[in-house]
């Protein structure tokens, strides 16, 4: 089944610059439908064979999209979420890193009425294996199988992939839920969506330091939550109030330490892997 | 980007906040001079530092008591107060060892203290909405009071776009039981400091303490302010505010190259692509044994310059007595990080072992690359494998 995302996904790409162009050409070689760009003032042309559009709703109306994928630079990613959601895209995928937090809050407030989820930004996408791609992560890694999927991280979502299919565990659909402090999309949201999904059977958690959103997510597990769980949290030996890349990867004011995510996750029954190395090994034992 | 407290006052004062009369100083004379202009019997003379604790540290060196914030009774007396606060660097239990030196000093009128009050404003990730808190409990870190007694914290969330309404900043001050004067006094204040932190895109504004002086003015006796790096871009004036003495010169050279970099202590370099797995990259060092150098995550559309840069960075800490190379390849290819290890070998010609671990795209080109190279790489299949080697290869390397 999945989530979110699946074979008839219909999704345009905003921004195709020299990333957005090159992840279009991959998303689409993977199987996605990617029915073409919006970039302000190519409208009309064709770009390796994808139809450009001036705006999101043009393209909407033109392509039947339902899904977009955010490669607009930061300056103006927050109005290109904002004008994908007015013209009626359900699924944002917002893949730009560097938006400033304001801007976000000020999406976050513009989406609350509108009927569509946004993930990341600042994320490598979603992916239903097999199916459908919107994002950055590499196609190959990735089979089609039972695990759930949940990351704050990019690299090390592939990473857990990876020993994931290696251990014949294929993944349902995976979510980055990108690294930046105000995002669209939460544990839980994600959570709620993978234990009503009848492909998923086991789900696989990945998150950092900074915020307390893992911690709300173990006590939405006991409650909520009846699949088995597998989690990691990276940054156990990140300094306190340095930000660590991800401008939500920081530990500040005593709290978002990785330690403390640990001890919720546990608490909660979830089993946690010590070892960035044994994601995919702590999830099998958990299926058990 | 972090500011000095003279400079976030100055951004208050701009906005319509009340804080105390003071003149900043590069020098021991100017702070004479200052003393003069402000006309005080004392005055409070506070080392302009981005670190914390300033009252209760020292300056190494000086075989002086007191700290990074003194009251003086004399112009004479500032000066030679003032020669040691530049002369000396201003240990913290926030700076480190080696302390920060000083280059601006605030001179400032002294208050007479009657109430202190905790005023604080950060973005609260679970809501999404800027939170405004003020305290009556102050002076402690605020943190503490926060986890033994969080009713003592009063809380309103900020609309972005309507500011702070004057209904909000009445109902802080009079929860705060401040008297019928000195509530539009506290008012103004709340109101030019969420101002401020909405304008120039603040992630932390804090005015800890707020005092209201036995004459009954109700001013910002200290102010600190750090700005959202991912806004810099929209704010050349903020930018402007940047002390390039109080960044560490490898970070800071690492931000000029559009990398993260995060200097630690150990003696292991790291060089990953994304941030989640260069922090779990630093974890598997230490879970093996090792204690990594440094965080750096080159980033997802780094090019063959900023690899190389980053080799450069890491390479110039000689600690490092071993590097890490650890690659999933997402947006970024194995064959340009292959690619840019080479040209980086070329040109640096590192003394240390390295370690190269690839995965991802372009992967089975990358690994070519290396193996085709000559070059003395010790390649690693998967992150236990890397981590087992790196680690060894530092102690090696760490007992010739």
């Amino acid at each position: 089944m999945s989530i979110l995302v699946d074979k008839s996904t219909r999704v345009v790409t905003q921004g195709m610059g020299k990333a957005g162009l090159f992840h279009s050409q991959q998303c689409r070689d993977y199987g996605t439908q990617l029915v073409g760009g919006v970039s302000p003032g190519k409208g009309g042309t064709t770009r390796e064979g994808f139809p450009q559009f001036n705006t999101v709703a043009e393209a909407v109306r033109k392509t039947g999209a339902n899904a977009s994928m955010v490669f607009v630079p930061p300056p103006s990613a927050a109005d290109a979420i904002m004008e994908a959601a007015d013209a009626g895209i359900q699924l944002i995928v917002a893949i730009t890193e560097g938006i400033p937090v304001l801007d976000m809050v000020r999406v976050m407030r513009f989406l609350k009425d509108k009927p569509c989820r946004l993930i990341g930004p600042n994320c490598p996408g979603i992916i239903t294996p097999g199916q459908c791609k919107i994002g950055i992560m590499p196609g190959y890694i990735h089979k089609p199988g039972p695990i759930g999927l949940i990351s704050r991280s990019g690299t090390l979502t592939y990473e857990a992939v990876w020993q994931l299919s290696n251990l014949g565990l294929g993944q349902s659909t995976c979510i980055g839920l990108g690294g930046d402090p105000v995002n669209g999309t939460s544990f839980i949201d994600a959570l709620q969506m993978f234990q009503k999904d009848p492909q998923t059977e086991g789900i696989v958690m990945i998150g950092e330091i900074g915020g307390n959103q893992e911690e709300q997510a173990a006590a939405y597990i006991k409650q909520h939550v009846t699949k088995p769980v597998a989690a990691f949290i990276a940054g156990r030996t990140a300094p306190p109030g340095k930000r660590m890349g991800h401008a939500g990867a920081i530990i500040s004011g005593g709290s978002g330490s990785a330690d403390d995510k640990v001890k919720a996750l546990r608490e909660a029954g979830i089993a946690v892997a010590d070892s960035p190395a044994d994601m995919g090994a702590t999830m099998k034992k958990a299926l058990k | 980007m972090k500011i000095h407290e003279y400079q976030a006052k100055q951004l208050l004062k701009n906005a319509g906040a009340a804080v105390p009369a003071g003149i900043v100083a590069s020098d021991h004379h100017e702070v004479h001079k200052a003393f003069h202009s402000l006309g005080k019997p004392k005055a409070v003379l506070k080392t302009q530092v981005h670190a914390g604790g300033r009252g209760k540290g020292r300056f190494k060196g000086s075989n002086k008591e007191f700290g990074g914030v003194k009251v003086v009774s004399h112009a004479d007396e500032a000066r030679e107060v003032a020669e040691v606060m530049f002369s000396f660097p201003l240990v913290t239990k926030q700076t480190g060892e080696h302390g920060q030196r000083v280059s601006k000093v605030l001179v400032e009128e002294p208050s007479s203290i009657a109430r202190e009050i905790y005023l604080g404003l950060v973005i609260d990730r679970s809501i999404g909405l800027p939170v405004l808190m003020a305290s009556a409990e102050c002076g402690v870190e605020i943190e503490e009071v926060a986890a033994r007694n969080p009713a003592a914290i009063l809380k309103t969330a900020i609309d972005p776009d309507r500011g702070l309404l004057p209904y909000q900043a009445r109902r802080l001050a009079y929860e705060l039981e401040l008297k019928e004067d000195q509530v539009p006094q506290l008012e103004k204040i709340m109101t030019a400091l969420v101002r401020v932190f909405l304008d120039c895109d603040c992630s932390l504004a804090e005015i800890n303490p707020l005092v209201v002086t036995t004459e009954g003015r109700v001013i910002a006796l200290d102010a600190k302010m750090t700005f959202d790096d991912n806004a810099l871009f929209r704010h050349p004036d903020i930018e402007q505010l940047r002390d390039l003495a109080e960044e560490n010169p490898a970070e800071l050279r690492a931000s000029k190259a559009g990398l993260s970099y995060v200097s630690l202590h150990g003696n292991i370099g790291c060089l990953v692509n994304g941030a989640g797995l260069a922090m779990s990259t630093m974890d598997i060092i230490k879970l093996h044994g090792g204690e990594p150098a440094n965080f750096l995550d080159v980033g997802g559309g780094a090019n063959k310059e900023q690899v190389t840069e980053a080799f450069r960075i890491l390479l110039s800490d000689d600690r490092v007595k071993a590097v890490l190379v650890n690659i999933f390849g997402g947006i970024m290819k194995c064959d340009i990080i292959a690619s840019a290890i080479l040209a980086a070998f070329q040109e640096v010609k590192p003394k240390v072992p390295f370690v190269v671990r690839l995965e991802g795209t372009n992967v089975e080109l990358g690994r070519k690359l290396l193996a085709e190279s000559g070059l003395k790489i010790t390649t690693a299949t998967d992150l236990t494998d890397a981590a087992r080697k790196v680690v060894a290869a530092a102690k090696q390397e760490s007992k010739n």
